[in-house]
């Protein structure tokens, strides 16, 4: 048993605990959530001294058996999840630790559902980080699907419970899209492990199989068009489960996506241009949606399906990983930073719409209350999603255009541009509208009071802008690879 | 005619209705029946691919096992979340 298979286990099985023992569920997912943090903080420090490590568990070898393989890419992703996962449960701990202080019935529900939920979803992210094989990934990808769905349904409206329904159905076809890739790959080269990608490249059916497998993480990861469930899903969510949905799970298909481009090697070409071709789609297709959106959270979950497009547009024209130009550390750095700003931006909008009682745009300026503490966390996770300087969002953007100026892609970079600008004008939206002061502000107007969401969605935002600061430890961290 | 050829066919046909119904399809106990067709077109394809080795192959079999678990698995959540969403609301 070694410390990378208790990355996995140690959640799981906590997740088991959780929902076995429902009065002690808080117990048991602060500590497994801290625990995991610390083992995956643990990992990172040893690969930095040791470099990558693989374990085979129960000593069976690829391509039969199952392989965990950390390296500089899955142990970043390590911690971006047990970062905004202890976040998260600090937000959580608000429903109550005990059954007993938990405020009303509603939040005591919410309280023993989201605990094992949370869990077996950490514990999933987790397999999925450290996976070495395509089915290995699939079998990940279900329990995330099942978790994260029941995380939609959490808060139990009927508008979650039809989001969910969509969000598993389609999340479901998408899998079995994954399922047909994997046969497919199987009948053409036997084997199902990742460092087989590169041979399945090479051919006609491969490629075919390579191309399903993608359609289906495309699905999971809402990448355009096929993005259809997800701002219902993320809008309709409990706002603690919108984070983690919007900040982590579609995370997790994106991350395999980049795994694949970069062990591809030219046989994906076309592909990789499909994706960013997809990506810069997102882009201006979630940008129109925001700007549209009448209602805050709406308009958060449109901004993660543009997030996504510059995302899926940076892993598309980097290339694989053997050209060197260090395009997809980018795609990496981007990946942080979006999930750390968009999981503070939904719990400030959650906060605001508990001070507020609604979440509608226009319905922002209010006489009698100030702006607070949610609203200060929103701009900041703003700035950072915009890609201003110091933050991570700008350190990614910054590599993204200078490689593709190196390479005189000017339609790449023009459409990168146009993506910052439409952000800029639809964050714009909310913050200019936080900006209150001014004579239409009542004498007495009272701040909101201070709650947990608020710590936790300016610890977020500011973390995000730290990150931009400190980001050449994550780009240490990316150099560690396998070979 | 060969059997690889009508595995290989029908596989690909299941397939391809289970999609065309999924896209096209908005009542709920028809979106889950096509998943589950879905499902069952892809596990003829791994089979029909499985018998081209000449001797049983047990990986693809395994695969389908796990396919056929978590298909299982998802359908009830798909139905027990479709039993709420018509069912009497709290709210």
């Amino acid at each position: 048993m070694s410390d990378i298979s208790l990355l996995v286990l140690l959640p799981l099985l906590a997740a088991l605990g959780a929902a076995a023992m429902p009065r002690h569920s808080a117990i048991w997912g602060l500590a497994a959530t801290v625990l995991t943090a610390i083992l995956a903080m643990w990992l990172a420090l040893e690969l930095l001294q040791d470099g990558a490590r693989e374990v085979a568990i129960g000593g069976w070898a690829a391509p039969l058996g199952i392989v965990l393989v950390a390296d500089g890419l899955a142990v970043l992703m390590l911690l971006m999840t047990s970062g905004v996962g202890i976040a998260m449960a600090i937000q959580a701990t608000s429903w109550g630790v005990w059954p007993s202080s938990c405020t009303s019935k509603k939040a005591a529900a919410l309280r023993s559902g989201f605990w094992p939920l949370w869990l077996a979803t950490l514990g999933a992210l987790n397999v999925l980080f450290l996976s070495g094989d395509l089915f290995n990934i699939y079998v990940a990808f279900e329990i995330l699907g099942l978790t994260a769905v029941g995380l939609t349904a959490l808060s139990g409206t009927p508008n979650a419970l039809r989001a969910a329904f969509d969000y598993l159905s389609a999340g479901l076809a998408g899998s079995l899209l994954l399922l047909l890739g994997i046969a497919l790959a199987y009948g053409v080269i036997g084997r199902v492990d990742l460092a087989a990608v590169p041979m399945l490249a090479e051919t006609v059916a491969g490629r075919m199989a390579l191309s399903l497998f993608v359609a289906g993480l495309a699905v999971k990861a809402a990448l355009f068009p096929l993005h259809f469930w997800m701002p219902a899903a993320h809008s309709s969510a409990a706002p603690v489960a919108s984070a983690l949905l919007s900040a982590l799970v579609v995370k997790g298909a994106l991350y395999v996506i980049l795994r694949i481009s970069i062990e591809g090697g030219a046989g994906m070409e076309t592909l990789r241009f499909a994706l960013a071709g997809m990506g810069a789609a997102a882009m201006l297709w979630g940008a129109w949606g925001a700007l549209r959106a009448s209602r805050l959270k709406l308009l958060v979950a449109q901004s993660t399906v543009a997030q996504i497009g510059l995302i899926a547009m940076a892993i598309g024209v980097s290339g694989d990983g053997l050209m060197q130009n260090g395009l997809w550390h980018a795609a990496a750095l981007l990946m942080l930073s979006h999930a750390l700003a968009k999981a503070a931006m939904f719990v400030a909008v959650g906060r605001i719409a508990e001070e507020l009682g609604h979440d509608r745009i226009s319905g922002l300026n209010r006489k009698e209350l100030r702006p607070g503490a949610a609203e200060f966390a929103f701009a900041i996770a703003s700035v950072s999603l915009i890609g201003l300087p110091p933050t991570a969002g700008f350190i990614g953007k910054w590599i993204l255009i200078e490689g593709l100026i190196v390479q005189n892609a000017w339609i790449w970079v023009a459409l990168i541009l146009i993506g910052t600008a439409l952000s800029a004008a639809y964050l714009s939206r909310v913050v200019s509208r936080c900006l209150r002061g001014g004579p239409h502000i009542a004498k007495g107007a009272h701040h909101p009071p201070w709650r947990a969401g608020d710590v936790v969605a300016l610890g977020l935002a500011t973390s995000a802008l730290l990150l931009g600061l400190a980001s050449a430890f994550p780009l240490t961290l990316l150099e560690i690879t396998v070979k | 005619m060969t059997p690889d050829f009508i595995y290989t066919c029908a596989g690909s046909g299941l397939v391809g209705l289970a999609l065309y119904r999924l896209a096209t399809c908005s009542d709920m106990l028809l979106r889950v029946l096509s998943l589950n067709v879905l499902g069952a077109g892809i596990a003829v394809l791994f089979l029909a691919l499985a018998r081209d080795a000449g001797m049983t192959d047990a990986v693809p079999q395994a695969f389908v096992l796990t396919g056929i678990v978590v298909l299982v698995g998802v359908t009830g959540a798909l139905l027990a979340l479709a039993e709420r969403i018509d069912g009497p609301h709290d709210e």
